[in-house]
C-alpha cells in the first residue's frame, strides 16, 4: 500500500474535478494518509485465491467483465415516451433552445 | 404466547388508550383502525401532526422540507375514500416524511447538499409511487448527512439535526431526520436508506424500530445513489407491525432497477408471531469487545435472554472478518460514491458557479464549492482506490475482503436462524464530539457495515437505555430474503418489553426536555 503526497492529492483532485487551496491540500493529504492507514489493515489478510464481490446477487445482475456466467437482465426493448423536454431542462443552471447551456468549448476563431 | 399473532395484534390495539388530540403519538396501525371506523379523519390527524411539529420542530430540525399544503390535499382524499367505504390500503392517510434523498416529484429533493439546493425531481422514486398507491399522506423531506455520508447527520449543508432524547445529542445519521422525527411524534413512520448502517444506527440512537431489507427487496429507482452495490431503502416506525406494513408496501422488483431481485414478496404481517420457540439465535462474539460501551452491553445481553426466557435457542457464534469491514467499507463505499457523484457537474441540474474560466474551470469550481467536505473526502478516497496503480491494492483488495466478511455469514446461517447484536457500539453522543476526527466518526458505523456488505436484512429494535436515559437499539440480522425470520424475533421481543414505548422527554410534557 502507498503512502500518500501532496502531490499525489493534487493529481486525485484533479482526477476528480476538485480543487483546493494549499490549506485544504495539506489538510486532506494528511487525513487521507490517516485512513489510509487504517485501510491498511486489509493487508493482514491472505485474499490471493478469494474472488472479489462486487455484488451480492452475481446471478441477478448485468454484470461485466470476470463474472462470465452471470445471466443478463435486460428489459424488453420498447419505445417509451420520457420526461418532457422542459421539465428536464427546468432543472438547468443554463438552457437554451431545448439545449443544456455550458461555458464555450469550442473556440470559433478556426 | 397464548393463541395466534392476530389475537396478540388485537390486544394492543384495544389497549391503547392515547388521548385523542395526540395522534400523532399513535402507531400506523392503530389509526388505521380509527380511521376505517370514522373516529378520526386523515385531515384531523395530519393537522395534529403539523400541530406537533410547530412545537418540537424548531428544537429538533428534522425536516429540511415541509409539505402541508400538498399533505392535507393527500389527506382529504383519503377522507373521501374512508368515507366512501372503499377498503382502504393499510397506510391510506398515515402522515409519513422522507428522507431528503428520495426523488420526489414536484418536491424540491437536496440531499442535505448545496449542489442540489434547487433540484426538484420530474419524476418519483419507484418507493414513492408505491407509497402513492397506498394513499399516504408525505409531511415533507428529512434532514440527512450530505449525500448520505455520515453517521450523525452533522454533514448536512443545511441543519444540525438534534437527537429528541437529548438535544445536546446527535440522532445518529445519515437518516437521522427521519430518525428523529419518528422519535418526537412529528411523523408517524418515515422512510430512510441505509448503505453502511444509516437505517440501523440513527434507528438505535433515537428509540425507533429501523429496517434495513435485503439487498435487492426494495427498488433504488429514484433514491439518489450514493454506493449503488449497497444502498437500500427502508422503514423507520414505532412498533414492528408497523414496519411489517412498510415492507409490504414499497417491496417488490421493479422494471426501472435491475438490481431488484424478483423473488415473492410475502404479507410481512404474517411473520408478526409471539413466539420464537425453536428459533436459533447466534451472537457473534466479534461484537462484544472491549470497544463496545458496558452498558450497551448489558442492555443486549439483558434483550438476548428475553428471547431465551420464551424458547429461543441461543448460541455462540463467530464472524471471525468482522474487525474488517469498516476497512473494507471506507473503500467501496466511496470508490462507488466517487463515480456516482461525477454527475454532479453544473450541466444539467443543481448548482453551478457563475463565472468560469472555462468548462473545465466550471466543473472544478461547481463541485469544490457546493460539495461538503465529507463529500469531497470520500470522493477523494474513492479516486485514489480507483486510480491507476492503486485499483488492485485497495479496490480489489477490498472486494476480495467483502467477499470473506459474506462468508461468515454464509456460514452462521447454516447453523442458526438470525444474528443478535448491538446496533451501535455507544449511544447517541454530543454535537460535535467527532466532527475533528472523520475515523473515528467511521467507527460508529462498526456494528452495521458488516451486514451491509453481505447485503442481510437488519432491524434495529429499542432495548432499552443508559443511565441517562439515551435509548440503546438491538440488532437483529437475518439471512438474504429471510425478513419474516427478523421480524418474527422482533416482534416477540417488542411484546415481552415496553421499550417501544417510552416517549423522549422532548414529547411528554410538549416542550422542551
Amino acid at each position: 500500500m502507498a503512502t500518500i503526497t501532496v502531490e499525489g492529492i493534487r493529481h486525485v483532485a484533479n482526477l476528480a474535478r476538485l480543487e483546493f487551496n494549499e490549506e485544504e491540500t495539506e489538510h486532506f493529504t494528511e487525513q487521507l494518509a490517516r485512513i489510509l492507514d487504517y485501510i491498511g489493515k486489509l493487508n493482514e489478510l491472505e485474499t490471493d485465491h478469494v474472488p472479489p464481490t462486487s455484488h451480492i446477487h452475481p446471478h441477478q445482475v448485468f454484470i461485466m467483465g470476470s463474472e462470465a456466467e452471470a445471466s443478463h437482465v435486460a428489459k424488453p426493448d420498447v419505445v417509451k415516451p420520457s420526461y418532457p423536454r422542459e421539465e428536464v431542462l427546468a432543472n438547468a443552471p443554463e438552457a437554451e433552445e431545448g439545449y443544456f447551456g455550458v461555458p464555450r468549448v469550442v473556440d470559433r476563431s478556426h | 404466547m397464548e393463541g395466534d399473532s392476530n389475537t396478540e395484534h388485537m390486544k394492543i390495539q384495544t389497549t391503547d388508550t392515547s388521548p385523542q388530540g395526540k395522534l400523532e403519538r399513535l402507531t400506523a396501525h392503530v389509526l388505521h383502525e380509527k380511521l376505517k371506523a370514522r373516529e378520526i379523519t386523515a385531515v384531523e390527524l395530519t393537522e395534529s401532526v403539523y400541530a406537533r411539529i410547530a412545537a418540537v420542530e424548531p428544537h429538533v430540525k428534522g425536516y429540511l422540507t415541509l409539505t402541508k399544503e400538498l399533505a392535507l390535499a393527500q389527506a382529504s382524499r383519503a377522507d373521501t375514500g374512508f368515507q366512501n367505504g372503499d377498503d382502504m390500503p393499510a397506510l391510506a392517510g398515515i402522515p409519513i416524511a422522507i428522507k431528503d434523498v428520495i426523488c420526489t416529484q414536484g418536491v424540491r429533493t437536496t440531499c442535505a447538499s448545496k449542489i442540489l439546493e434547487t433540484f426538484v425531481p420530474p419524476y418519483d422514486a419507484t418507493v414513492m409511487t408505491k407509497l402513492h398507491e397506498q394513499g399516504v399522506v408525505m409531511l415533507g423531506k428529512t434532514n440527512m448527512d450530505e449525500f448520505a455520508m455520515g453517521s450523525s447527520t452533522e454533514n448536512s449543508a443545511y441543519q444540525i439535526t438534534h437527537n429528541p432524547w437529548d438535544l445536546d445529542t446527535i440522532p445518529g445519521g445519515s437518516s437521522g431526520g427521519s430518525a428523529a422525527v419518528v422519535s418526537a411524534d412529528t411523523a408517524i413512520c418515515s422512510l430512510g436508506s441505509d448503505t453502511g448502517g444509516s437505517i440501523r444506527q440513527p434507528a438505535a440512537l433515537c428509540g425507533v424500530v429501523g429496517m434495513k431489507p435485503t439487498y435487492g427487496r426494495v427498488s433504488r429507482y429514484g433514491l439518489v445513489a450514493f454506493a449503488s452495490s449497497l444502498d437500500q431503502i427502508g422503514p423507520f416506525t414505532k412498533d414492528v407491525t408497523d414496519c411489517a406494513l412498510l415492507l409490504n408496501a414499497i417491496c417488490g422488483s421493479d422494471a426501472m432497477d435491475a438490481t431488484s431481485v424478483d423473488v415473492h414478496v410475502p404479507d410481512f404481517t404474517q411473520s408478526l408471531i409471539n413466539d420464537v420457540k425453536g428459533l436459533k439465535i447466534g451472537i457473534p462474539k466479534e461484537y462484544f469487545t472491549e470497544a463496545l460501551d458496558a452498558e450497551i452491553a448489558d442492555r443486549v445481553h439483558t434483550a438476548i435472554a428475553v428471547l431465551e426466557s420464551v424458547g429461543a435457542t441461543v448460541e455462540e457464534i463467530s464472524l471471525p472478518h468482522t474487525e474488517y469491514a469498516i476497512a473494507t467499507y471506507y473503500i467501496i463505499a466511496p470508490a462507488e460514491a466517487s463515480a456516482n457523484l461525477a454527475r454532479y457537474d453544473g450541466v444539467r441540474y443543481g448548482y453551478r458557479n457563475e463565472s468560469p474560466e472555462d468548462l473545465m474551470d466550471m466543473y472544478k469550481r461547481t463541485r469544490s464549492e457546493a460539495f461538503g467536505e465529507e463529500v469531497k473526502r470520500r470522493i477523494m478516497i474513492g479516486t485514489f482506490a480507483l486510480s491507476a496503480g492503486y485499483q488492485d491494492a485497495y479496490y480489489r483488495k477490498a472486494q476480495k475482503a467483502r467477499t470473506l466478511i459474506k462468508s461468515d455469514f454464509d456460514a452462521a446461517f447454516e447453523k442458526v436462524d438470525v444474528i443478535a447484536t448491538p446496533t451501535s457500539p455507544t449511544p447517541a453522543f454530543k454535537i460535535g464530539e467527532r466532527t475533528a476526527d472523520p475515523l473515528q466518526m467511521y467507527l460508529s458505523d462498526v456494528m452495521t457495515t458488516p451486514a451491509s456488505h453481505a447485503g442481510l436484512p437488519g432491524i434495529s429494535v429499542p432495548c432499552g437505555f443508559v443511565e441517562n436515559g439515551l435509548p440503546v437499539g438491538l440488532q437483529l440480522l437475518g439471512a438474504p430474503f429471510a425478513e419474516e425470520k427478523v421480524l418474527r424475533v422482533a416482534y416477540t421481543f417488542e411484546q415481552q418489553t415496553d421499550h417501544h414505548r417510552q416517549k423522549p422527554p422532548i414529547a411528554t410534557d410538549g416542550g422542551v426536555s
